[in-house]
């Protein structure tokens, strides 16, 4: 059996177990309901004040990011909850030995393990997110600057979290794992804003902050990234009253598509982390 | 449990024939940090075999199972599994393993968890159907196997540990403690499987702290305490070091003179206890007693017991160097498998 055989087997039965434990039905009853509220309040708004003029245009981008907001949250809360017991407490239940003790490498445990949770989790985040851009979209009409990339930054945000949880897994309890992820995620977002803060005031020492941080965790790269895709366009952002749109895209409403170097460095990162958890993985007694 | 499953019954193919041993190791070291588990672990498990790996609690007993399926990595030493270098991946295709912790997705069926080590082990997927309801007759779970393993007792988790430890045909079969949690029927029908895999010339590795059911099984046994092997015996040797007491009067001074003949004697008042001699020659020194002007009053047979070995190994006070047949209740309180009838063969079970 090849490597890649055995990733599949475990891909597909973490994809069972997704499917089975009811997880997947739970995503998609939730999101089918924040759809049709999303809609529901969109078009509250646009029979209040129709969105016809950059202004109104630019309030409904701020409500449509604070809602991607919430659905990276939503994302990255269920990769670490997902992913923080899949390796660890699986071994110290047993659940794991059995599998272990057949022909079948630990890399690929894990590896087959991350794939099936990040199926599941790019699943989710593509058809919800064009669900909601294009529920916004049709009750208000409102078109941001990139909608069809939005969902696939949020996506790449939640791989990385569930990079950084599966490892944490590889050796720390699940509880321990989790919480530290749902922490770093959360300064990672913090010091993006200061980094941006940073960018605007011209202060090094806060952009130095922001670009270590991405450095360490760069899930803030690809949320700033899908907050920027929800943006307006500069037109209507100077139509709308700013004057200064680049100075706008710093704004926790806003955000800019990463650099190229950025992007290449959370795939580094992925692949980096995954090898630092096979390693750890092989290490560890079971 | 049946007695021989359909995946496994219904092909008498024996498992492959080689002069190597199963499982070979020398000076295996396993620290955690401090700890040393095993201090050097040098053992020989022949091929075809039944063996006993017994020891106290902490002995090093799992840690050494981890280390032969490569779960664990060893500190020092070496070791080969089935001809192969520890930690062979390809070579645990041919090795089934009951870990001591047992436990299987409980979301999925028996059915699905065994069809998934089918695919585990690499078994062409057009036997899986086979396998798998072999298994499943093979432990007694047929009726069970749409069932969710989430709502299985512990009992019935171990039956299925084994029958997924038995799929494919292994050559090795390593179960760590396998009737833990199983009531004597089921320990019984363990025993019956394991003679059949040894009937097959499967090789098994049994470790258990169950000194009567090892004693009923395996064909020799290790001891292991403090992380090494203190003993590693034969069971037919075993059974072949029992002894005898004779009460007998009126030859003062010549009876262990006689009996020194068959086996190390000693006279302990009108008792002659006379020490590995064969049962068959038992008759023959009562009748050279008798010739002698002596008055045999009694004649009891006594037998070594596993247990006794292994107390006596370690140092345990208390035990004696031999058993008489009423010590069998002692150990049927000590565990109730052992109320089923005791056979002066151990291996009269199989």
């Amino acid at each position: 059996m090849s490597s890649l055989d055995s990733i599949v087997i475990i891909a597909r039965l973490t994809l069972r177990e997704a499917f089975r434990r009811r997880l997947l039905w739970a995503l998609a009853g939730l999101t089918v309901l924040i759809i049709v509220l999303t809609w529901w309040g969109f078009s509250r708004i646009a029979e209040v004040s129709p969105v016809t003029g950059p202004v109104e245009m630019l309030a409904v981008s701020q409500v449509l990011v604070m809602l991607a907001f919430m659905f990276s949250f939503v994302l990255a809360m269920t990769a670490v909850f997902a992913a923080s017991p899949a390796i660890g407490p699986e071994i110290e239940s047993g659940l794991l030995l059995a599998i272990l003790a057949r022909p079948i490498r630990r890399a690929d445990v894990l590896l087959g393990r991350w794939l099936g949770l990040a199926v599941v989790l790019v699943g989710y985040a593509v058809v919800a997110g064009y669900l909601e851009v294009g529920a916004a979209g049709l009750a208000t009409g409102y078109l941001p600057t990139d909608p069809a990339i939005a969902p696939l930054y949020l996506a790449g945000e939640a791989l990385v979290l569930l990079t950084l949880a599966m490892v944490f897994s590889t050796r720390i309890a699940s509880v321990a794992g989790g919480a530290i992820a749902v922490v770093a995620y959360g300064l990672a977002w913090m010091a993006g804003i200061m980094g941006g803060v940073g960018e605007a005031f011209n202060s090094d020492v806060l952009r130095g902050a922001g670009v270590v941080s991405r450095l360490i965790l760069p899930s803030d790269v690809l949320w700033r990234g899908a907050a920027g895709a929800l943006t307006p366009t500069e037109d209507v952002l100077r139509g709308g009253g700013v004057a200064s749109p680049a100075l706008y895209k710093f704004s926790p409403f806003s955000g800019a598509a990463p650099d190229p170097i950025w992007l290449g460095w959370c795939l580094l990162w992925i692949v980096g982390l995954l090898a630092i958890g096979i390693v750890l993985l092989r290490r560890r007694e079971v | 449990m049946s007695g021989i499953g359909v995946g496994h019954g219904a092909d008498p193919t024996r498992a492959p024939a080689s002069d190597e041993p199963a499982i070979e190791t020398r000076e295996l070291r396993k620290e955690f940090g401090r700890i040393v588990a095993l201090a050097g672990l040098t053992m020989t498990v022949p091929r075809g075999e039944v063996f006993g790996f017994l020891g106290p609690n902490g002995a090093g007993k799992t840690t050494a199972v981890k280390l032969l399926l490569g779960l664990s990595r060893p500190s020092a030493g070496e070791g080969r599994v089935l001809g192969a270098p520890l930690g062979d991946v390809a070579t645990r295709r041919r090795v089934g393993y009951l870990p001591e912790l047992f436990r299987y997705q409980g979301w999925m069926t028996a059915r699905e968890v065994l069809g998934l080590h089918c695919e585990l082990a690499r078994l062409p997927r057009a036997d899986w159907d086979r396998e798998v309801s072999g298994a499943l007759d093979l432990v007694g779970l047929a009726q069970r196997s749409d069932d969710r393993t989430g709502t299985f007792s512990k009992g019935m988790q171990q039956r299925l540990g084994l029958g997924v430890a038995f799929l494919g045909r292994p050559e090795l079969v390593v179960l760590d403690e396998p009737t833990s949690a199983l009531d004597p029927v089921g320990r019984q029908d363990v025993r019956r499987i394991i003679a059949s895999l040894r009937d097959r010339g499967v090789s098994v590795f049994l470790n258990s702290h169950l000194l009567t059911e090892v004693e009923r099984i395996c064909d020799r046994v290790a001891i292991v305490d403090h992380g090494r092997v203190v003993a590693q015996l034969a069971m037919a040797d075993l059974q072949r070091e029992q002894g005898t007491r004779i009460q007998v009067t009126g030859i003062d001074g010549l009876a262990e003179k006689v009996a020194a003949r068959y086996g190390p004697a000693r006279v302990e008042g009108e008792w002659l206890n006379v020490d590995a001699i064969a049962e068959a020659e038992v008759p023959a020194l009562v009748r050279d007693l008798v010739e002698r002007g002596g008055a045999v009053h009694a004649v009891i047979p006594m037998r070594h017991s596993l247990e006794e070995r292994f107390m006596s190994l370690l140092g345990v006070d208390g035990a004696d160097a031999t058993q008489d047949p009423g010590a069998e209740a002692t150990a049927a309180a000590k565990d109730p498998d052992a109320a089923e009838p005791a056979s002066t063969d151990p291996k009269a079970t199989r």
